[in-house]
């Protein structure tokens, strides 16, 4: 679970731009519904919630149901208000956190 | 109050239970009871507010062969201010054991309410979005996937 997410930042950002932020997260996104070999009901464990803070603000967040696939993929826009650290968080039902710091350089 | 729907471009209201009965007659295995679902679900992630059609657009492939990540991506027009800015956007899939999908949050500083992302589908459905605006009016959109294999638990 301790695997490193993936982001993706344009290579070249301005002030005050809207860029698109690719992420993605190992993660199996268990749904409750499966049953084991014995036929006993798995636990559902996904990541619920997803959240993007740059310096400070939070940018977007996503609360995640049992629809989304596993190794969730999310794409999403920020605008730009300056240089900043990019905080991508990723909480599971276990209570697992996943948080990947990422700098948007101004180029 | 009962949940109004408007389909297609006609201006024709229906009630929950009418929405209902006009999703049990789709094609391609849509049930009463996945309606039933999707209207609680739906009543859950935005009370009351009477979703109109507009203003989303949801693209998915037309045919999903593997129902375990179906790619899909949505856009909502919006100036995105402070004043006037998209607060959420619910994604539904009426046809799998659990309809919600997701709900994204966005707030000024978002600068676009776009998404792309995965999901599971368990079978042949209709995929529906509903954008939540600062001033508390909803939109809504629609789609139907034919997924060849289905995603969900088995």
């Amino acid at each position: 679970m301790s695997v490193k997410p993936r982001i993706k930042l344009p290579d070249l950002i301005k002030s005050g731009d809207v860029i698109e932020v690719k992420t993605l997260v190992s993660h199996v996104m268990e749904t409750g519904q499966r049953k084991d070999k014995d036929g006993k009901p798995i636990a559902r464990n996904i990541i619920n919630s997803f959240t993007a803070v740059h310096a400070g603000k939070t940018v977007f967040e996503a609360k995640l149901q049992p629809g989304t696939s596993s190794n969730p993929f999310i794409s999403f826009f920020m605008k730009v208000s300056g240089p900043g650290d990019l905080v991508l968080t990723w909480i599971d039902d276990a209570g697992v956190k996943i948080t990947d710091t990422v700098a948007v350089k101004i180029g | 109050m009962a949940l109004q729907v408007l389909i297609d471009r006609r201006t024709l209201l229906l009630s929950s239970a009418g929405a209902a009965a006009i999703l049990a007659l789709l094609p391609d295995g849509a049930h009463a009871q996945d309606a039933q679902a999707l209207d609680a679900s739906i009543r859950k992630a935005i009370g009351d507010a009477k979703p109109v059609e507009g203003r989303i657009t949801l693209t998915l492939p037309e045919i999903a062969e593997n129902g375990n990540t179906v790619p899909f991506e949505f856009v909502v027009q919006s100036p995105m201010t402070d004043a006037d800015y998209v607060k959420a956007v619910h994604v539904f899939a009426p046809g799998n054991p659990q309809p919600e999908v997701a709900t994204f949050l966005f707030t000024a500083a978002s600068g676009k309410a776009a998404v792309n992302s995965r999901m599971r589908l368990a079978k042949t459905q209709d995929i529906v979005a509903l954008a939540e605006m600062s001033d508390g009016t909803v939109f809504m959109t629609k789609r139907i996937v034919k997924v060849t294999i289905g995603g969900c638990g088995g």
